[in-house]
């Protein structure tokens, strides 16, 4: 009788519980996979398929289904690998390419012939002009993924670094070598001119 | 006791969640009488005694379209043409902004990029003037002598077109702090001559030689702001500026007006480490010194306000203490906005800059210059030239924190450093903001007294650059993902559209394919065969022609 009383408690136990999750996944239910939201916000977004897949956002799918490595962003660098191992839990991994520095797409306007290719190439839209005009490039909205230069026929698009600004210098960490110019002689070159 | 109530809650509104610092900075408050920390360190003020000499003219002058903080200014004259001493030659842009004036007469060289005075060593637009030596001003700004008849709107207006900016070193533009608003009334104005910093003298000189010029500066200022009490707050190492400045304002006869004798203290010069040690409240965290009705100018700036106001004088020159051990001749040169550090250096027997390392400002919180050839500029309070083997930055061997604690008693905004530099140095920058990273003023107190040589403030400095640079990139990866969203949105409807439209062409088709059909019954099937036969006939080319490429 004991035995019989016990085993009832514990399926009524069960059944309450199951009851109550079937209801909390309806009430809680989540649109969307919030890991996936959560890696593409840590994403550099420069759409530029060097990790393999054709976005940001379909890499950070592939990477929280558990499909792609933590490490195939090549813009994000070291920083975005560790906040995506972060967040899925895994060890970080080593970088499989140096993250390069920041670059900026430029069109040799008198080169172009107003083909409209990079237009379409362009996953931001940072690409103006029509066809049979000359293109340009937005600078502010450029990411420097590399994906106009392929298409156009004429190979008239660069690749530039990112010009140094003042405003935009930060400090060295102490002990790295930063953007310090030791420019002695100049001032020495200077003084004998005065 | 109103006043210590104000501190305990204002200490317990910063947050008693942020644990260690709060209670370091209520132990310390409780203790002493205004800031928490600030340390003593060597005076080296061995141009206290020098009268204020002017400069010669330099062959030329250099002169930065950004002197301030805020927006760069545009130049408003071309190369070759003639300029007048106080002539605007940069205007301003935007509302935080100050114009440029000609510093003497004389020719525009070339409006090109020059290295500025900057620890990057980087340069920004320049115009560049060869002073034709006659040094004939530009008078088109009259004198305003009997300026409490003025409205202080005008008064304002006239000191942000003579391009005033605190000469304490912010570069603040100075006439958004006369700014009068109703809800916050200015009560009290505090005239900053502190001057704190070791070596610097640039204040003290001004406050005996120009006592008279600095009061009527401080009667325009509260004339402007329509503030009842004036402080003018010198610290107790300057006994003759005090007495200057008090004989200054017998002779003014000023109403409500005192000369306020601090102990000397680092960093007493500090804007709100001053306010908390004159009037004992303290700036809350993101609040201006106005919201709690102070106004507080350097000493430097009220002179130019003076001169701006009652004599119709644009800021052109600046008072600069040359000092440091490689120096022969320390000297206060009065120089013109523009002038190239070797030439003033020469002025003081400096003329060999080899192994000279430049330090722009004071030994505490100064910024070593890697470029020898960059013009004095508005914001140049001091400049040091110190041997190499001397300057400690440089030969101090960073050691691992032995944990004494130092910097956090000495810290005057009551900080942790050690463990704010311990989450700075490995890069967790949000543990740093946890930390209040960005409550450090960077006056360099912790700096000095940590026995490990740790250059705490350099890893601040540090932090608060790479947690802006990695806002600004996530703001732009923000931006571009919403333009690539909206790219996708675009496409997929345009592909839908398209999509409709050949649907809807082919049920036309369809419909009309049946109609011919009905109507021609069965004529149109040999036409119907012969393209059938071409098309066969090319797809065997294709496939002869892949065949051909392959061994290829």
């Amino acid at each position: 009788m004991n035995i019989l009383f016990a085993v009832l408690m514990l399926g009524g136990l069960a059944l309450i519980a199951g009851i109550v999750l079937a209801i909390a996944s309806r009430v809680f239910h989540v649109e969307g996979d919030p890991m996936m939201e959560r890696i593409d916000a840590v994403l550099p977004q420069t759409q530029c398929g060097q990790c393999g897949y054709p976005g940001c956002k379909p890499y950070a799918t592939a990477v929280a289904g558990g499909e792609a490595d933590v490490n195939k962003c090549v813009p994000g660098g070291e920083r975005a690998m560790l906040s995506i191992a972060d967040l899925m839990g895994v060890p970080p991994k080593e970088l499989e390419e140096e993250a390069v520095e920041p670059m900026l797409a430029f069109v040799r306007e008198d080169e172009c012939i107003g083909c409209t290719l990079c237009i379409k190439a362009c996953p931001v839209d940072a690409i103006i002009g029509a066809p049979k005009q000359y293109h340009t490039v937005v600078e502010d909205h450029c990411t420097g993924c590399t994906l106009c230069v392929e298409p156009c026929p004429v190979d008239c698009i660069d690749l530039l670094s990112k010009p140094e600004v003042l405003e935009e210098w930060t400090w060295a960490a102490p002990g790295k070598p930063g953007k310090m110019i030791i420019d002695t002689t100049e001032g020495e070159a200077h003084a004998r001119a005065v | 006791m109103p006043g210590l109530f104000d501190r305990l809650t204002t200490l317990i509104g910063k947050g008693a969640a942020k644990g260690a610092a709060s209670r370091v900075e209520l132990k310390a408050m409780i203790g002493t009488a205004g800031f928490s920390g600030g340390v003593h360190p060597k005076q080296m003020k061995n141009t206290a005694g020098l009268p204020i000499v002017d400069s010669p003219l330099p062959p030329r002058l250099i002169l930065p379209l950004k002197q301030h903080i805020g927006q760069v200014c545009t130049p408003i004259v071309e190369v070759g043409d003639r300029v007048l001493r106080g002539q605007k030659i940069g205007k301003s842009q935007g509302y935080v902004s100050a114009p440029v004036h000609a510093p003497t007469s004389g020719t525009v060289l070339a409006i090109e990029e020059h290295a500025v005075p900057h620890p990057s060593g980087m340069g920004r637009l320049c115009i560049i003037i060869e002073p034709d030596g006659k040094d004939e001003a530009d008078e088109n700004l009259p004198p305003i002598s009997n300026y409490r008849a003025e409205d202080p709107g005008l008064i304002r207006e006239r000191i942000r077109l003579s391009g005033i900016v605190g000469l304490g070193g912010a570069v603040f533009p100075t006439f958004i702090k006369l700014l009068r608003d109703h809800r916050h009334p200015v009560e009290m104005v505090i005239l900053n001559g502190i001057e704190c910093e070791p070596y610097l003298t640039c204040d003290h000189r001004v406050m005996l030689e120009h006592s008279a010029e600095i009061v009527r500066g401080l009667d325009v200022i509260m004339h402007a702001v329509e503030a009842q009490r004036g402080v003018i707050a010198i610290e107790d190492n300057k006994p003759d500026a005090i007495a200057a400045m008090q004989q200054a304002l017998t002779e003014a006869d000023l109403a409500h007006v005192e000369v306020r004798v601090l102990p000397t203290r680092y960093p007493q010069g500090s804007e709100k480490q001053l306010i908390q040690a004159v009037t004992g409240r303290q700036v809350p965290v993101g609040k201006l010194p106005l919201h709690i009705g102070v106004l507080c100018q350097n000493v430097g700036t009220t002179k130019a306000i003076h001169d701006a106001v009652c004599l119709g004088v644009p800021l052109t020159q600046r008072v600069v203490t040359i000092s440091g051990d490689a120096v022969p001749e320390p000297a206060n040169i009065c120089v013109r906005i523009g002038t190239p550090i070797p030439f003033v250096l020469a002025q003081c027997g400096l003329e060999d800059l080899n192994g000279v390392r430049l330090i722009h400002g004071g030994p505490m919180m100064g910024e070593r210059l890697p470029r020898m050839n960059v013009p004095l500029v508005k914001s140049t309070n001091g400049l040091l030239a110190m041997r190499q083997e001397t300057l400690y930055s440089e030969n101090a061997v960073e050691e691992p924190c032995i944990r004494c604690g130092h910097c956090v008693t000495v810290c005057p905004v009551g900080l942790v450093p050690n463990e704010l530099a311990w989450h700075c140095r490995h890069d967790q920058f949000d543990r740093g903001q946890e930390y209040d990273l960005f409550d450090c003023i960077e006056c360099g107190c912790c700096s000095y007294v940590c026995p490990s040589h740790i250059p705490l403030v350099h890893y601040f400095r540090y932090a608060k650059g790479q947690v802006a640079k990695i806002e600004k990139e996530r703001a732009f990866a923000e931006l571009s993902k919403a333009r690539s969203e909206a790219r996708d949105n675009r496409l997929a409807h345009e592909q839908a559209e398209r999509a409709a439209r050949r649907s809807k062409v082919r049920k036309q088709q369809a419909a009309s394919a049946v109609v011919k059909a009905k109507a021609e019954d069965g004529a149109d099937k040999p036409a119907e065969k012969k393209p059938t036969q071409a098309a066969k006939d090319m797809k065997a080319k294709d496939m002869k022609a892949k065949d051909m490429e392959k061994p290829a």
